[in-house]
């Protein structure tokens, strides 16, 4: 996906203007936010559990060659093919040939960040297959040709009644007249057309939530049914997965499953949990005949033991978003790339360049939400603030910016300088603004009063006040 | 932590830029707040700021020398106290990183057990229970990031505000969100940091209090900027007026209108 993270500003400022989009995340918020404090709640050792799974995470990120390689071992002693992308163009093209191979003309498709990741879609509608997606929101922003705005909610920035006039625009097969006033109708309908797609694909492509090293299983953790049909029905399942998804045991996995749900949409374990282990064997009911897992790094292992390393335990939870007061304010679309929220201001210049996604660590207030919700204690803020550490050196801030910092700085630097500074210009300000108290617009101000008022200094500052008292105090003492 | 001594005990007041040059109230509640505790206070000149500006904007180098001088201003004394979660929150959790692995980090960590925020400094550290003050009117408190989240701040507050007489508290919805003020930020991202405010604002009008306090000046500076703004008749004040009962001066720009 091309990315438009430079345009943050100017597509934030559309996003506030749109007023579609602001019921939709207005709606969107109230929802999660109650729902995982609902089920943490109710889990007294939540904070152990975060713990342990961080701690899980936290272990096999050190030794990850090792659980890789293991895993992969696994994957093929259990009849799949593990194949090693090292960028996003490796992976498509993996994808691809396993598809010419098998002269496939449709895939289906689980909902999967990590094909957002490598643009797939677009890549195979090139190459002539055609990819279907069948999570209800991917299925959704498929038809619109949109990308995801939320890592578990594709089409969170949509209202229903969008959605509805999208099905009727696409589904002309079906009577006009139909009824689509409620969520269940327009599930109804996309389980109808998608459901013959499943048995024309030839192959089933899914993410993974995790993968395991001892047995060479692949996870995912789904809501709606799709990706059990995605990757049983056709002759080839596909697995993308990027390299940090590997953990070492079920019972790691099991650990962390207990965070996943509670922390994304608060439910106590998602409805699907589905783990396939290579391909049908001879006394299976049903399954793939090929079973392939592509192993994405796409700059993920140039982040090992940097200050992004810790960003690596991420499990896509979305909490992160579903807290963040900008997240709420701008919508996932504005940050410009696949990954929104604080996770993705964090990770986006990770995998594209600072100089391409710096906005995105920018546009934090530093409030910590995402950090005290997020299920592996990443600290968000902190390696956003690394990000604005990496464009400082690299001198990549706006030029207007680097001067007011170095002004500022001159003077905080030097006390006594500052004193003197302070001590003309604050008792000036505090006159300009005459009985009124309050400035409407001043010069080098315009951020601050374009939408609010700035309060008059008091009248001198507190230190010349308290200079004055002491000396006060001394000539009392001394008289 | 040190041990109790008999003698009062010395603080340092980091008065804070914002404090300093918009609202020196706020420094004499804190002084008064603390004296009455049994306290002595003395507020070093060599203070500036607490470095966040350059901290936040990448600019290390500068924030690591403020952070120097800030503790060389500050190491004598058995605490170091300031009216704001945000800047107590960088002299305490942020300096021993920023520091880490120069000949300051030692120092560093030591200056860090000594410094608080005002309200959770009177409640956790002199075990002040009440304040001998009264309010007449209802109040609503915002929860300030830093302080909530680094520091802990959320009961304190409202333990010694609950004692202030005919103070009545009406809590607004999602008191513990962001206000959209963020340092830098607000002028960085003007629009999103005026959307968030909004959400703000909303929630303090329908709290329906007369007063929206907080303990911190940038904080409370957004939010009054956006409620004159508005047309809004809610005053604001930092929690350390009410609670020092100085509440006789003007609010924040002057009172409401």
């Amino acid at each position: 996906m091309e990315i438009q993270s430079p345009q943050f500003k100017h597509k934030a400022r559309k996003a506030i203007a749109d007023e579609q989009l602001q019921r939709a995340m207005g709606k969107a918020k109230i929802g999660f936010v109650g729902k995982r404090k609902k089920a943490v709640d109710a889990l007294p050792e939540f904070d152990e559990l975060r713990s342990s799974a961080r701690a899980i995470k936290d272990h096999t990120l050190e030794h990850l060659d090792l659980y890789l390689e293991a895993y992969e071992r696994k994957v093929i002693a259990s009849g799949g093919r593990v194949h090693w992308a090292e960028t996003a163009q490796d992976a498509r093209q993996a994808v691809l040939d396993i598809c010419r191979a098998a002269g496939a003309r449709t895939v289906t498709k689980g909902k999967s960040m990590i094909t957002e990741e490598i643009a797939l879609n677009d890549f195979l509608e090139k190459e002539g297959v055609r990819p279907v997606e069948t999570d209800l929101g991917e299925y959704i922003i498929q038809l619109r040709g949109e990308h995801p705005s939320h890592i578990i909610g594709p089409a969170l920035h949509l209202n229903k009644e969008q959605v509805e006039e999208d099905f009727r625009r696409v589904h002309t097969e079906l009577p006009p007249a139909r009824d689509l006033s409620q969520p269940e109708s327009l599930l109804g309908e996309a389980r109808h057309i998608l459901r013959p797609q499943y048995f024309q694909a030839d192959v089933g492509i899914t993410g993974a939530n995790f993968l395991i090293a001892e047995t060479g299983t692949s996870i995912i953790v789904t809501n709606e049914g799709n990706g059990d049909l995605t990757q049983t029905l056709p002759r080839i399942h596909i697995v993308v997965a990027s390299i940090e998804k590997v953990v070492p045991t079920l019972e790691d996995a099991s650990q962390i499953l207990r965070v996943l749900a509670r922390s994304a949409t608060g439910q106590d374990m998602s409805v699907y949990t589905t783990f396939s282990t290579g391909p049908r064997r001879p006394d299976d009911p049903d399954g793939p005949d090929e079973y392939h897992v592509i192993l994405l790094d796409n700059g993920r292992s140039s982040m090992l033991g940097t200050e992004f390393h810790e960003m690596l335990r991420c499990i896509r939870c979305g909490a992160c978003m579903n807290h963040c007061p900008v997240y709420h304010a701008v919508g996932g679309h504005a940050y410009g790339w696949v990954y929104p929220g604080p996770m993705g201001s964090v990770l986006t210049p990770s995998l594209v360049g600072v100089d391409k996604a710096g906005h995105l660590p920018n546009a934090s207030t530093f409030c910590g939400r995402c950090e005290s919700v997020c299920p592996m204690q990443i600290p968000l803020p902190r390696m956003m603030r690394h990000w604005r550490e990496r464009e400082f050196e690299r001198g990549l801030n706006p030029a207007t910016q680097r001067f007011g910092l170095g002004f500022w700085a001159f003077f905080a630097r030097r006390p006594k300088l500052y004193r003197l500074a302070t001590s003309m210009a604050i008792p000036t300000l505090s006159g300009l603004a005459g009985r009124a108290r309050w400035f409407r617009s001043l010069p080098f101000a315009g951020g601050w009063t374009r939408h609010r008022d700035l309060p008059a200094p008091e009248s001198r500052t507190f230190m010349q006040q308290w200079r004055d008292r002491e000396v006060g105090k001394q000539e009392r003492g001394a008289a | 932590m040190k041990e109790e001594s008999p003698s009062p005990k010395r603080v340092g007041l980091f008065v804070t830029c914002l404090v300093d040059l918009f609202r020196p109230s706020v420094g004499f509640a804190s002084v008064k707040l603390l004296e009455d505790a049994g306290c002595t206070v003395e507020v070093p000149m060599a203070q500036t700021c607490c470095g966040q500006p350059a901290y936040n904007s990448g600019d290390k180098n500068d924030a690591a020398a403020i952070a120097r001088q800030t503790i060389e201003a500050f190491e004598e004394f058995d605490y170091v106290v300031a009216p704001s979660g945000s800047c107590a929150g960088m002299l305490k959790k942020h300096y021993p990183s920023l520091l880490k692995g120069t000949s300051f980090e030692a120092r560093a960590e030591a200056f860090s057990g000594r410094v608080h925020e005002l309200v959770s400094f009177l409640v956790d550290v002199l075990g002040v229970t009440s304040v001998p003050v009264s309010h007449d009117g209802s109040v609503t408190y915002h929860d300030s990031c830093s302080g909530l989240r680094e520091l802990g701040i959320q009961k304190q507050p409202r333990q010694l505000l609950s004692s202030v007489d005919g103070l009545e508290l009406k809590e607004m919805q999602n008191s513990d969100v962001c206000c959209g003020f963020g340092g830098t930020f607000c002028v960085k991202y003007p629009d999103i940091s005026n959307k968030i405010v909004e959400e703000k604002t909303a929630s303090i009008e329908s709290a329906g209090a007369g007063t929206l306090l907080a303990g911190d000046l940038g904080c409370l500076m957004n939010m009054a900027g956006k409620l004159h703004r508005q047309g809004s008749k809610v005053e604001v004040r930092h929690v350390a007026e009410v609670l020092a009962g100085m509440t006789e001066k003007p609010a924040i720009g002057g009172g409401g209108r």
